[in-house]
């Protein structure tokens, strides 16, 4: 459509309009004379009342008169209406976008032409003011106008508005811009939102049903966010059989697990179909409000310190007319039974609901299954932290047979190395790095520091080696909490560790977690090569099974042990940059590790990497399939898994893989 | 046969000489029955520490005497806390609520003082309905029977699958870590019914002694823990000392000989493990009315890691050191932990002792164990310079208690 | 005689290698048998067997008149049972007097519960005397047993071992590491012991064997190569061949 000219006066003209518009704006304002109304300020002048009420109950008739008047101008009014731009002149009573100048007058400008007809003092407007519901209604009118917009970033937010807050009366507009879209992708995502506004408000039951269909299978939220309003249901009771023509979901017999009787009285009472009855509350206000002379219903006061006297003197009293009568126990039975109860669909067609059933079933199906999957990598996912803090406790533990209570405190000196890193090296990428090798360096140096200095001469003592190493554990705690505080410190990931890897609405992992089971994986092939192709492997395993004998060797036992418990600790570093990208960095961030490391070890069975691989897949996955079942309760699922780890060491007291032989009894 | 027991130790007289002493002396220091030489709380810290060093010598008999590095005893000292706590903050409760509805206008059925008193406990976790784990607590003869019994059976269950499956060693010391945290993450949750992390509160106040002030029920509760302690040091002393005593330390030594030997190992570890869980129990129940609150935060393995480095640096395996250990480790902590200890300027910074002291407690056990294995009981050998092949299982120093009156006053 | 053990058809085997093959054993009252065999021939993993500490694959182990079966029993029940063993290297509690050392092993009830309450009775301090005084320690009671010497500690664990009365000893090794005059007194020992009791030896020594005079049971890779007097079997082909030939 073509526009309208704006001055009227010249049509064909148009090729000088800007000069002509000026030349207007000037006359106008010279003259100060009355504007002409054009057909903008015709609407806005017909459902003046309503305007200047606004009201969120009554406003919509202006709404839809400027939304589907065909004018240019419309959508504009509207932005400018929802902006609080628009003024009301009250001398005249015409409707204006003002705009607030530095002087503080308003700029007053037609909307029908566009022009500016002048300033004019805040006193002598009324700003018109739209609530937020009415903003939200002409929000919803703007949509046809967005849908259909040039630039696709707005179409795009329209779309996104309409998913968010799905309403009836998008649903025309939506089906309206679809013919027009150009862009497939928009198009494809509009052709969806159609169906799905469909399924919730189409008057017409085939094509709702035809909609519904076509989502099978499909694991959208929003699917199971359309479909699931339309299965709810009320309950209800009915003094005889329900009404033929509602929509019945089930029939339900009182006194079963679904409808207990006492719920089931409720409902009459909520229905109206009887009296309440007397609740311990009501017996006792019914007391208080009739004490006469000291007794209520012939009972003295006193006495009403039991349930039976107080029913006895509520009977007195119902006698005498003071209160209504109560329902006893077997009124409300026979009550129950002469009533029928049901589930009703607030949807009235059946054909509707049994397809939304049959969808969303089939639909749920394929979700749990989905579910299974996610879980799987959520417990993968958890294992593979385990296991990062674990590896190195089960070299020092497994391995030389060291228990190293101060491995947490490694782990969490490994987050505050990558923490300190990242404030020297700003970029993030480089940092991690950076922080990478230098937290094994810091914790490979702790960890032979240790070894040589208390670890060393406490071999042939483990219990005490705990004790040792518990007490190096409580001051690196405290030195860490002395020096970087006790608030949290962040370490943050690499932009592109960012987000997550989607599957589809059900199956989505991070990116930071699969980065976490990747390098879970490299230690895990890391270890296998360092102990099984190399030198320093070679000795610690002859020192481990015969420090002795590998000693006649040639074999220094002093220089492994050493080695080995600073690999160990230096894993555990690592571990701890790993383990800080995603959780907080504190100093009691190894202690939160230690026990399901140590855990994971014992479960796994000592001396075996397949073990402690076996150990944290059975820990992670427990965990995760423990709080699936209770998902409201992470405490208690940890409490349960710990109760199973107790109890499957009973079955295999030295772990999934556990050495056998004559060697294992000793 | 008690005679000739405490002849062959007389070293228990002079312990429990010295603790009688000791607690006279309190007396007569306190604000309530003396002289008011010592503050309210500080005999309410003393109290406390009698009741660690009762526990520490639990842990002496479970780890020093019969080998296994328990670290989850402060679980049965919580336990014990709980189930006396209950009877405590119900009675008072309902004492509160019952003077508050007698001036209603009707008097309250028996259900409405019940509904009152729950929401006035458990309103704090959102609920007002009493938990089944609740159904004794107004009962205090049962709560004092479960005082023993619930630390006795979880130890009990717990021992069994843990010894049955021949789990020693550092494993059995995860185990038991395990559990402690186990019990801790569930006492944590609100509906655990027990108020999860508010823990039970007021304990201070005994109910039906509302008009006695806190310096007299403090001496109570010092009296009563001081009588724990001895019965406690007695039955442990009469443990070890005989061929029972013979028994454990020869498990503790050479586990596999003694089962050869026709001893049911298992059956004896159980029986220490229940009867020190049971004095943990006791030990708890008098500690907490004391401190005034209870919460899962005091069972958390670190406590029990804690309580074996007490007994370590007491010196394990004679009994007094568990005590030695406790109090003076509790106390010296208490002190700097306290703030009185003027800080440490050097210069460049200062010293504050609040935040070093965990590191000092820290490296110097690391230091007792690397060169004082038997802790500052071991002085004790040296100062006599027994090297003596006739030690059994009590060797009591002359000096035990007197070294703890010294610390008391500091 | 009537048969005090009966071992028939014994395996055990630990990650696929047979310790013990199929291995059948017998003893009678008040019998004195050594056993021999090189290293690896299962001797060890048999006493493991009869005490409880290794559980068979297959096979029984029966004992007594009643002809339990001891593979469902518990070490400390077998040990009560009557059977007592001896550990190649001594096992004494190092840290107590040899007095408690010995008393801890005299027969008496067993239950924690009657443990807790025992006090010693005269007689009870009487055998610890008796036992000390054949074992040669009677001086050394209250020094603790950690300070003896390596001969000594053996000749306490014998004396813990007939401390507990058992009627079936086995004795693993007893006279290693001693002097000359040391293994003439555990033999007199033993010999002494097998007067009243089934002592099953287990020794390298063949001196030290021939000293016993007993009956030799010769076992090899897990089963028994030959059995009867010490010539009897040092003139066995097979037994030189394996064993004695090297």
């Amino acid at each position: 459509m073509r526009p309208l000219t704006p001055i009227p006066d010249f049509p064909g003209f148009s090729f000088m309009r800007p000069f002509l518009i000026l030349l207007g704006a000037v006359i106008l304002l010279a003259l100060s004379l009355p504007v002409q109304a054009g057909p903008v300020q015709d609407i806005l002048q017909e459902h003046s009342t309503i305007l200047k009420k606004s009201s969120r109950k009554t406003i919509q008739p202006a709404i839809d008169a400027l939304a589907n008047s065909g004018l240019p101008q419309a959508q504009q009014v509207l932005q400018v209406w929802q902006a609080k731009d628009m003024w009301l002149r009250q001398e005249d009573g015409l409707f204006f976008k003002g705009e607030t100048l530095p002087s503080k007058a308003i700029r007053l400008t037609d909307f029908d032409t566009g022009d500016v007809v002048g300033e004019a003092d805040k006193k002598a407007l009324k700003q018109l003011k739209p609530n937020s519901g009415i903003r939200a209604l002409i929000a919803t009118a703007l949509v046809q106008f967005q849908l259909s917009d040039p630039d696709p970033a707005r179409r795009a937010e329209a779309l996104t508005a309409i998913e968010r807050a799905p309403d009836a009366s998008t649903l025309a507009p939506l089906s309206g811009s679809i013919g027009g879209e150009t862009d497939a992708t928009l198009k494809a995502r509009k052709q969806r939102l159609e169906r799905l506004l469909t399924i919730s408000f189409d008057k017409d039951d085939d094509a709702r049903i035809a909609a519904i269909e076509s989502f099978a299978g499909d694991l959208g939220v929003d699917v199971r966010a359309a479909l699931n309003p339309i299965l709810t249901t009320t309950r209800r009771v009915f003094a005889g059989d329900p009404p033929v023509g509602l929509n019945i979901a089930r029939m339900l017999k009182p006194g079963a697990d679904a409808l207990p009787e006492a719920e089931a009285y409720d409902l009459i009472v909520a229905a109206k179909l009887g009296p309440p009855r007397l609740t311990a509350d009501d017996l006792r206000a019914a007391m208080l409000a009739n004490i006469e002379n000291g007794a209520v219903g012939g009972v003295p006061v006193a006495d009403l310190n039991t349930d039976e006297v107080r029913i006895r003197a509520y009977a007195a009293l119902a006698e005498a007319g003071a209160v209504p009568a109560a329902v006893t126990d077997a009124q409300a039975t026979e009550a129950v039974k002469t009533h029928r109860f049901a589930d009703i669909y607030e949807e009235q067609s059946q054909a509707v609901t049994d397809a939304a059933g049959a969808a969303l079933k089939a639909i749920e199906a394929k979700v749990a299954l989905n579910q299974g999957l996610d879980l799987g990598l959520d417990a993968l996912s958890l294992a593979s932290i385990y296991f990062l803090a674990a590896i190195g406790l089960a070299i020092t533990f497994g391995v030389m047979g060291v228990i190293n209570m101060a491995h947490g405190e490694f782990i969490m000196m490994g987050a505050y190395t990558g923490y300190v890193v990242q404030q020297v090296v700003p970029n993030y990428t480089v940092s991690i790095i950076v922080a990478i090798p230098l937290a094994f360096a810091v914790t490979f140096a702790a960890g032979v520091a240790m070894e040589r200095l208390v670890i060393r001469w406490l071999y042939s003592r483990p219990l005490e080696t705990l004790l040792a190493t518990f007490g190096i554990s409580i001051a690196l705690q405290q030195l860490a909490k002395n020096i970087f505080g006790t608030q949290a410190r962040p370490l943050t990931s690499p932009g592109w560790l960012d987000g997550a890897w989607v599957l589809n609405d059900v199956v989505s992992i991070s990116y930071i977690r699969i980065a976490i089971f990747v390098l879970a994986l490299i230690f895990l092939l890391f270890f296998l090569f360092l102990m099984k192709k190399t030198r320093l492997g070679l000795e610690t395993r002859a020192v481990t099974q015969n420090p002795g004998m590998a000693a006649s060797m040639g074999i220094n036992p002093d220089r492994v042990n050493m080695l080995t418990f600073g690999l160990g600790s230096g894993i555990a570093g690592i571990a701890g940059v790993a383990i800080g990208l995603y959780a907080k960095v504190t100093s009691e961030l190894g202690s939160d590790y230690i026990v399901q490391s140590f855990m994971t070890v014992v479960v796994g069975g000592v001396g075996n990497i397949w073990g402690t691989l076996l150990g944290a897949t059975m820990i992670g996955a427990l965990q995760k399939g423990i709080e699936w079942l209770n998902p409201s309760n992470t405490l208690a699922a940890q409490t349960y898994m710990i109760i199973f780890i107790i109890i499957f060491i009973q079955f295999r007291p030295r772990g999934i893989i556990a050495l056998k032989g004559r060697a294992a009894g000793d | 046969m008690k005679n000739t027991f405490l002849m062959r130790n007389p070293s228990i007289l002079i312990f429990l000489g010295l603790l009688a002493l000791f607690t006279l002396a309190v007396t007569l220091m306190s604000e309530a029955t003396g002289a008011g030489l010592i503050s309210t709380s500080f005999v309410k810290t003393l109290g406390k520490t009698l009741c660690l060093c009762l526990i520490a010598i639990a842990m002496d008999l479970v780890w020093g005497y019969t080998g296994i590095l328990s670290l989850g005893h402060f679980a049965f000292f919580g336990l014990g806390g709980y189930m006396i706590g209950m009877w405590l903050m119900y009675e008072r409760t309902r004492q509160i609520v019952e003077g508050s509805l007698a001036n209603a206008e009707i008097p309250p059925t028996a259900q409405e003082i019940t509904d009152a008193i729950g929401t006035q406990i458990f309103g704090v976790v959102g609920s007002s309905d009493f938990p089944a784990i609740w159904a004794f607590a107004d009962s205090l003869a049962i709560q004092l029977i479960l005082v023993v019994a619930v630390p006795g059976l979880l130890a009990l269950v717990f021992g069994w699958l843990a010894f049955r499956s021949r789990v020693t060693g550092v494993y059995l010391s995860i185990l038991t870590q395990a559990m402690t945290l186990a019990l801790a993450l569930y006492l944590f949750q609100n509906d655990s019914g027990l108020r999860g992390n508010n823990g039970l509160s007021g304990l201070q106040n005994l109910p039906g002694a509302g008009d006695i002030p806190q310096s007299m029920v403090s001496i109570w509760f010092f009296w009563a823990s001081a009588l724990a302690l001895a019965l406690g040091y007695l039955l442990a002393a009469f443990v070890v000392s005989g061929k029972f005593g013979s028994v454990i330390r020869g498990i503790r030594d050479d586990e596999v000989r003694v089962r050869f030997l026709g001893y049911s190992v298992e059956g004896y570890k159980l029986f220490i493990f229940v009867i020190t869980a049971m004095i943990s129990g006791i030990a708890g129940a008098l500690y907490y009315p004391q401190a005034g609150i209870i919460n899962p935060a005091e069972i958390a393995p670190i406590a029990s890691i804690y309580l074996a480095v007490w007994v370590a640096i007491g010196g394990r395996g004679r009994l007094y050191g568990a005590v030695i250990g406790a109090a003076l480790v509790s106390l010296v902590s208490t002190w700097f932990t306290g703030g009185q200890v003027p800080d440490l300027p050097l210069g460049f910074s200062t010293i504050k002792w609040v935040d070093w002291w965990q590191v000092v407690l820290g490296l110097s056990f690391v230091l007792v164990t690397l060169f004082a294995p038997k802790g500052i009981g071991g002085l004790f050998d040296l100062l006599e310079g027994i090297r003596s092949p006739k030690r059994h299982g009590a060797p009591l120093g002359p000096d035990a208690g007197s070294l703890q009156e010294r610390e008391a006053q500091e | 005689m009537s048969t005090l053990l009966e071992v028939s058809g014994v395996s055990v085997s630990f990650d696929g290698f047979k310790a013990i093959n199929n291995l059948s054993f017998q003893i009678g009252e008040a019998e004195m048998r050594a056993i021999i065999g090189p290293n690896g021939a299962g001797k060890t993993t048999f006493m493991d067997i009869v005490t409880g500490k290794t559980h068979p694959d297959e096979g029984r182990v029966l004992w007594g008149e009643k002809s339990l079966s001891l593979l469902k029993m518990s070490e400390a029940r077998i040990a009560r049972e009557g059977i007592g063993r001896k550990f190649q290297r001594p096992t004494v509690f190092e840290d107590q007097s040899v007095h408690d050392n010995l008393l801890m092993a005299l027969k008496n009830d067993r239950a924690p519960w009657s443990v807790l309450f025992f006090r010693p009775k005269f007689r009870n301090l009487a055998r610890v005397e008796e036992l000390a005084s054949e074992i040669g320690l009677t001086d050394e009671l209250n020094r603790k047993a950690g300070e003896l010497s390596h001969g000594q500690k053996q000749w306490l664990e014998i004396g813990m071992l007939l401390a507990q009365e058992p009627r079936l000893l086995l004795v693993d090794e007893p006279a290693a590491g001693m002097t000359l005059a040391e293994r003439e007194h555990t033999t007199d020992i033993l010999v002494e012991a097998a007067k009243t009791r089934a002592v099953v030896v287990v020794e390298h020594d063949m001196e030290f064997v021939r000293r016993l005079n007993c009956k030799v049971t010769v076992l090899h890779e897990g089963s028994v190569l030959a059995e009867g007097s010490l010539d009897h079997v040092t003139k066995n082909q097979d037994v030189i061949d394996v064993y004695l030939g090297r």
